[in-house]
């Protein structure tokens, strides 16, 4: 990341995501559905400090990452149809929740729940896959650092998302960018909510633990 | 399309830049680089009116090496003291590459207080980009920058 | 929604340069690309950008596709006296936006 592209991600005035943050605060408080609540109606000023540097999350013997949360939440509680995924709407949440985890550490437990969803995700980085028969951690445990064609490889830690990539010249979520990686290595590119995906979400999190969360980061 | 696709030759013919054996997929094609510098030239000239260009008092900075370039920040300065007397009217950026010369052209006064903007711009290829500035008294100063512009190493091909 | 996002400082004093950035909410299509059926995406983009101080045009931009998507022009401003910054955006399809700050000149 040059230090333009990092000057972008400090700007918390002009910088490229603010449309997405003040769309998110803005969802955050419409009231919808039958019982008119909004998000805030239930989460109070602050009450999301902390939350997305702990997401993925198990419950229930199930991994279920932020967007899917949003998700759960506008079903079971406002009682209103889910967002799709990667849209304008979810986006803008998903970013605005995280943002008030911005600077702190991530935190994702290995432990008795965990640790089966944590194995699958750490199998997912390790095996090679794909027509280009390449693993997640040939290129980003061995060899980052390093430049494929013009780029550098990074360490590939998702400290920073939803993300407002250069390249897409708009904020995703962390799976389209991991559908990125496959569709880019030649392997099947796992849809949106796929329990794999999120399984290596958690498990890239995870590897992340202590780093702090940047969203909503600036990358190329 | 009416004739029959019968041959391996008539079926690479339809696909443009296939023939060019062994040329660079980033490479602009001779013919087109040669259309947007006269395109560039003819900015230029619509610009200052056929008048000289003259380098100096024009500060143009943009990273050498691009992280991507489809946001590029830039800035430009312009040594004056902006006075009524003697003031900078006009900042104009260009580039070299892309498919139209044109980034930004920004109006500016005595009231400015400086003659200074930033913004972030698209840069298609490596090349120059270009910044004249026009000041009171009708004269064009400008400065240049060669940015190296590489493509991501995994295209997306529009895949969300 | 025509999102757009001006910082103006709220004070300054008499002849103080300030320093304004505007940023607008647009994807700015080039016009220039195309669909993977290689049809070419029509262009859509901000073309213009007008701050008047008080009713005064202070500053004024032509942009073109070479802007980056979400478009962000910095530029300065003497503060001149107590009032109101008025910025318009304009672009293709009817594009318009709109975005007022006010401020305090000691």
């Amino acid at each position: 990341m040059s230090p333009e592209t990092r000057a972008m991600q400090d700007d918390e005035v002009t910088g490229p995501a603010v449309f997405w943050l003040l769309d998110g605060e803005a969802l955050w408080k419409r009231k919808e559905g039958p019982a008119g609540a909004a998000c805030a109606s239930c989460h109070g000023p602050g009450s999301m400090k902390g939350v997305a540097a702990r997401y993925p999350r198990v419950a229930s013997g199930r991994v279920v990452n932020l967007e899917q949360q949003v998700n759960v939440c506008r079903t079971e509680r406002q009682k209103v149809p889910p967002w799709a995924y990667e849209s304008r709407e979810l986006l803008a949440v998903t970013a605005y929740v995280a943002r008030e985890s911005r600077r702190m550490p991530i935190r994702i437990e290995w432990n008795e729940a965990t640790a089966p969803f944590l194995e699958a995700g750490r199998a997912a980085f390790n095996r090679r896959q794909g027509q280009l028969n390449l693993s997640c951690s040939q290129c980003h445990d061995d060899n980052w650092g390093k430049r494929l064609a013009g780029s550098v490889i990074p360490q590939a830690h998702p400290t920073g998302y939803p993300i407002y990539r250069l390249e897409w010249e708009a904020v995703g979520s962390l799976e389209r960018r991991l559908r990125g990686c496959l569709y880019g290595i030649r392997a099947e590119t796992l849809t949106y909510g796929a329990r794999e995906l999120v399984e290596l979400e958690l498990f890239l999190m995870w590897r992340a633990n202590g780093m702090k969360l940047e969203t909503p980061a600036v990358r190329p | 399309m009416t004739a029959r696709i019968t041959t391996r030759r008539q079926f690479l013919a339809l696909v443009p830049g296939v023939l060019v054996a062994g040329a660079a997929a980033a490479q602009l094609d001779p013919n087109i680089q040669a259309l947007r510098a006269a395109a560039l030239e003819a900015a230029v000239r619509k610009i200052t009116g056929g008048k000289p260009v003259r380098a100096g008092k024009v500060k143009l900075q943009v990273p050498p090496l691009v992280d991507n370039g489809n946001t590029v920040p830039l800035s430009v300065s312009v040594d004056s003291p902006m006075t009524g007397a003697d003031h900078v009217t006009a900042i104009h950026v260009l580039t070299e590459k892309n498919p139209q010369p044109y980034v930004v052209s920004a109006y500016l006064g005595p009231r400015a207080g400086r003659a200074s903007i930033t913004t972030r711009a698209r840069i298609a290829d490596t090349g120059k980009v270009i910044a004249i500035a026009r000041l009171s008294d009708g004269s064009f100063w400008s400065d240049s920058v060669s940015v190296v512009v590489t493509l991501s190493a995994c295209l997306e091909d529009g895949l969300i | 929604m025509a999102r757009v996002v001006v910082n103006v400082p709220a004070r300054a004093k008499r002849g103080e340069v300030i320093e304004i950035r505007t940023l607008a909410g647009h994807t700015m299509e080039t016009g220039f690309r195309r669909t993977q059926t290689g049809e070419l995406i029509p262009r859509d983009i901000i073309t213009q950008l007008v701050c008047t101080y008080n009713g005064v045009e202070v500053f004024r931009a032509e942009l073109h596709p070479a802007m980056a998507a979400n478009p962000l022009i910095t530029f300065t401003t003497v503060a001149a006296e107590s009032g109101t910054l008025e910025f318009k955006w304009t672009g293709d399809n009817g594009y318009a936006a709109t975005q007022s700050a006010s401020i305090t000149v000691v």
